[in-house]
């Protein structure tokens, strides 16, 4: 692997102990996925202080006492917990502990402490053709393809390595001829109405990871007006259910202008056609939920946006959650305090629902309800929920979700473009 | 079958196990428990099947960013498995066996076999993968 002098003196040990050990792990990683240099970075956005277990808390602190600085900006993804509130929802103090010596080795490290696994939504926004290093495989798809960023599925600890070099094995969607599309989905018979349903993205987006895997994908026949929500709902969808970093939209993202634009004509592409009954199949599958029975109302996977806030609050109503059930939404520090300035907060801490920021939606009920069934408008959520916790889940619009929690049951319709 | 496999060495190591052969991709966030070292995902084909210290095979890595935070916890945890068999490279998975190798000084390799190669592991069988000399050696 080729290395420029000065990422051979960091690699050395000239640039320090912290930044040594850094460099090592990017160039054995670079060496064994096959990069054949490293490309400097201009942006990090690192999930390293997401706590799962001592390891990744101790290998920071590591990092963090050996002087270690960020060297490129660099945003923290959400944590584990609200780091404020959390002992509010039964996360014991020993752990809560843990992730405040997460925050503080980070901090000492001078990332920035965004706290959000939607950080395009605080106006951290790389500009299109600009080498980022981003975690957190919703925000990657993100930068990928809305923002036309490149960005490889950086992976926890690998990105505050990234952070501390200002560098990245220079492989995958760093190089344009992997950035094009091997697979075009297009829609057979969709009704139109599906396009203008929120219900509709994330389905989508789920149906292609799960189809798809780790191959770039081209979509075509999606409006230009689809708003950034969607996108952030297809994405963070196919990204769970596959390994999708990024989509084109014909017409819509910037590497897309046309079809011929973005397609790989290299190699055979494969064509993949989406029917209403092969979405219906994908919301099968993520509907766990065995009957109406609901417990608990989690909006928020990725963090809420300002425009998911107004709507909320609209659907509301000024009416209030059913007692039996527990309604939380997750969002950034900024839109949090953007919320409690317009009064947001208020209403919905009126309504009954509870805002945390800073926190990861999927590991709220770890200690409060350990089972029971969730609604979200999340298909992200819906599938990790039970795959990890055995959490039952419905999904539904923001609509039907304020429904549910004021009925104190699931209330679903079928959207009519499904179909039967 | 048995008999010897070339294969493409993503991090090296030697490690020697049962063979544990799924045709599904795994999310190792959301999809294993390092405190246990089994998978935990009720959708996935090897739902409760513990993962530590066997050759682990299937496809390609899918899923969060997470997974190299939880490999290092599987190293770090003792529940890890002995190697990791692909097809297709997916650099989060090969993340965090590196960095467990830098940081807890312990090996994991994980290789690549090509697809005629790849389909011919049973489950079962005892194997080592051979990162330093880029081998899977299947035993009868």
């Amino acid at each position: 692997m080729y290395l420029t002098d000065q990422e051979k003196k960091m690699l050395d040990g000239k640039a320090g102990e912290a930044v040594r050990l850094a460099m090592s792990i990017l160039v054995d990683l670079g060496q064994g996925i096959g990069a054949a240099e490293m490309v400097a970075i201009e942006h990090v956005h690192t999930d390293s202080g997401f706590y799962v277990g001592d390891a990744g808390l101790e290998f920071v602190e590591h990092l963090a006492a050996l002087g270690g600085k960020v060297r490129v900006p660099t945003s923290m993804n959400n944590t584990t917990y609200d780091i404020e509130r959390c002992r509010s929802y039964g996360v014991p103090s020993a752990l809560a502990g843990k992730i405040r010596r997460l925050e503080k080795a980070h901090l000492a490290m001078e990332a920035t402490p965004a706290w959000t696994c939607a950080p395009y939504q605080d106006g951290i926004l790389p500009k299109s053709g600009s080498m980022v290093a981003w975690s957190e495989s919703n925000a990657i798809v993100f930068a990928n393809s809305v923002l036309g960023a490149r960005t490889n599925r950086t992976g926890d600890l690998v990105d505050i390595c990234c952070a501390l070099t200002g560098r990245a094995p220079k492989t995958g969607l760093y190089l344009n001829e992997n950035r094009l599309a091997d697979i075009h989905v297009t829609f057979d018979n969709m009704p139109a109405e599906a396009f203008g349903d929120a219900r509709f993205y994330p389905l989508l987006g789920y149906a292609i990871g799960k189809q798809c895997g780790n191959r770039v994908v081209a979509i075509s026949g999606i409006p230009k007006d689809v708003s950034m929500d969607h996108l952030k709902g297809l994405g963070a969808a196919a990204a769970s259910s596959g390994a999708t970093a990024l989509f084109h939209i014909v017409g819509v993202t910037p590497e897309a202008p046309t079809l011929e634009a973005c397609l790989n004509e290299e190699q055979p592409t494969r064509d993949l056609r989406l029917s209403p009954k092969d979405i219906h199949q994908t919301s099968a599958v993520l509907c766990t939920a065995e009957n109406d029975q609901l417990d608990w109302v989690g909006l928020g996977c990725p963090h809420f946006s300002r425009d998911e806030f107004n709507e909320l609050v609209a659907c509301i109503h000024g009416r209030k959650v059913h007692t039996d059930i527990e309604a939380t939404v997750f969002t950034s520090r900024k839109i949090r305090r953007w919320a409690d300035t317009a009064g947001v907060i208020e209403q919905l801490t009126q309504a009954g629902f509870q805002v945390y920021s800073d926190g990861c939606l999927l590991t709220y009920p770890q200690f409060i309800n350990r089972s029971g069934t969730m609604m979200t408008n999340s298909a992200k959520a819906a599938n990790y929920i039970y795959s990890q916790s055995g959490y039952l889940a419905a999904y539904g619009s923001i609509r039907e979700c304020v429904e549910s929690a004021i009925s104190g049951k699931i209330m679903r319709e079928r959207p009519s473009w499904m179909g039967f | 079958m048995d008999g010897i496999l070339n294969c493409k060495v993503l991090t090296s190591g030697i490690g020697k196990g049962e063979l544990l052969v799924t045709h599904q991709s795994i999310s190792l966030w959301g999809g294993v428990d390092p405190a246990r070292g089994i998978i935990d995902d009720p959708r996935h084909e090897l739902f409760e099947r513990s993962i530590s210290a066997k050759v682990l095979v299937f496809p390609y890595g899918k899923g969060s960013a997470a997974a190299p935070l939880v490999m290092l916890e599987l190293i770090k945890q003792g529940t890890a498995p002995a190697a990791i068999v692909n097809e297709e490279t997916d650099p989060l998975l090969v993340a965090g066996p590196i960095i467990g190798r830098h940081f807890y000084k312990q090996a994991i390799p994980v290789v690549c076999l090509d697809h005629d190669n790849f389909v011919m592991l049973k489950a079962g069988q005892d194997a080592i993968v051979d990162g330093e000399r880029g081998e899977v050696v299947i035993f009868p």
